[in-house]
């Protein structure tokens, strides 16, 4: 009784990892902006949404995903609203990819996924500045989305071991 | 031709209007939903602002509990700098306390000086209210520079109060809920604080960066400011009481490089004093 009660439990966590990661990730903002490299920033929630979107939207949901960016919302102190519109951005292109993708390549995903951050950090950066009057730094921007964009080869390699081994153990 | 653009029409109606599997929420519905919750945040219902306040309430809390292994890695990163950093600061700060030790008693007269000075010409005395906070979350976001500390409204916190580190201003209530408040850093790009640059009373307007400093922003061409002179509060529009120290200027001879460097370290602040002021018996 026991063990199957820490295997069922071991499951589900192992299975919404990805989603736990996410809250994980807007409630924290580990980005390592703390070791204080100028420009050194990435966006981790970008790279998990659009993966996990892109290969098995199942796992986070887009309910999920928009209570995600509220929260991002809230701790970032940015208008309700804008982080979980940027994060659904990034779920329409990568389902949009999804669906005229037939063999799918990591190289592809990787270029397309560097289109996707910029238009919705775009949408994003266009709705701070000129409709709340935000100030934000441009090169603190674009320091964020070459990071994100080169870590996301590194990530989705890891998640790809780990869909691999959800795929071994049948959950 | 046409058949490709079907594709696409295809391809994007499934993105966005099919409800996938397990899927409550279609892509649609939730961004059109973003956009009703960005417009009425624009507009300011007060009924939104009671959710948003309970929102952000909640979402500190969490977010400071979520923080604490992140926080100690950066403690033990900090403690690691420190130890390396120890024997150059002790020099450093022998050479300081030697001057502090001999300005210490001439500032003491000054400080009565200009009391005395001060009633004789009915100038206003500044009684302040201070209230120490701790800091609940200091995110050092690349895009705004912003800080949660553990006082909200029912500590009487009111928008704009000064938050200084020691005696130093780092910045600004800019966010009043229950039981948090949000302070703006004096480094982030939206904030704006009238100072007075000593040696010569200049008056400006001290910018952030978006980095661990500032610049001065709205000075007369004609004037030039002096290399490490200290940037204070003017207390203009009297949010401020004038007189705050925060940093200290510094330029290159060609002035191709100007900025403010703060007194206190921004990163690495943990309790704050959340400062009201008010004009006192003349």
């Amino acid at each position: 009784m026991s063990s199957k009660f820490k295997n069922t439990i071991g499951s589900l966590i192992l299975l919404y990892l990805p989603l736990l990661l996410l809250f994980i990730s807007v409630f924290n903002e580990f980005d390592f902006n703390y070791l204080n490299y100028q420009y050194f920033s990435f966006n981790f929630p970008f790279i998990l949404i659009f993966y996990w979107s892109l290969k098995r939207i199942e796992t986070l949901g887009y309910g999920f995903i928009f209570i995600a960016g509220m929260f991002n919302d809230a701790v970032l102190g940015f208008p309700i609203g804008i982080s979980s519109l940027t994060y659904l951005i990034i779920c329409g292109f990568a389902a949009y990819l999804r669906n005229i993708t037939l063999r799918p390549s990591l190289t592809r995903d990787w270029l397309y996924f560097l289109f996707t951050i910029l238009v919705a950090n775009s949408i994003n950066y266009f709705l701070l500045v000129l409709f709340f009057s935000i100030e934000i730094n441009y090169y603190e921007i674009l320091g964020n989305i070459i990071f994100t964009f080169l870590l996301y080869y590194i990530f989705a390699h890891i998640f790809d071991i780990y869909r691999k081994i959800l795929l071994r153990i049948k959950v | 031709m046409a058949t490709s653009r079907d594709d696409f029409v295809i391809a994007i109606r499934s993105a966005f209007l099919k409800k996938g599997n397990k899927q409550r929420f279609s892509l649609i519905g939730l961004i059109f939903f973003s956009i009703g919750l960005l417009i009425v945040s624009k507009i300011n219902i007060p009924v939104t602002n009671y959710l948003k306040i309970t929102l952000n309430e909640i979402v500190y809390r969490t977010s400071f509990i979520v923080s604490v292994p992140e926080k100690k890695i950066q403690d033990v990163s900090n403690k690691i700098k420190n130890h390396l950093n120890v024997y150059n600061e002790y020099l450093l700060v022998k050479e300081e306390l030697k001057e502090i030790q001999t300005k210490k008693y001439e500032t003491q007269f000054l400080q009565e000086e200009n009391k005395r000075l001060k009633k004789t010409i009915n100038e206003y005395i500044y009684n302040s209210k201070e209230l120490v906070a701790k800091v609940l979350i200091d995110k050092n976001s690349p895009f705004l520079k912003s800080i949660i500390v553990n006082k909200g409204s029912k500590d009487n916190i009111k928008l704009g109060m000064a938050v200084l580190d020691e005696s130093y201003l780092v910045g600004k209530i800019v966010e009043v809920n229950y039981s948090t408040s949000r302070v703006l850093l004096v480094s982030d790009l939206n904030s704006k604080i009238p100072v007075g640059i000593e040696p010569g009373n200049i008056q400006s307007i001290l910018s952030g960066t978006g980095k661990q400093n500032g610049k001065i922003e709205y000075l007369e061409t004609d004037i030039s400011i002096k290399d490490k002179s200290i940037v204070y509060t003017s207390g203009s529009g009297g949010l401020f009481k004038p007189g705050i120290p925060i940093g200290t200027y510094h330029k290159e001879t060609d002035e191709s490089y100007e900025i403010v460097n703060f007194f206190s370290k921004l990163s690495q602040l943990t309790f704050v004093k959340l400062v009201s002021f008010e004009e006192g018996n003349k």
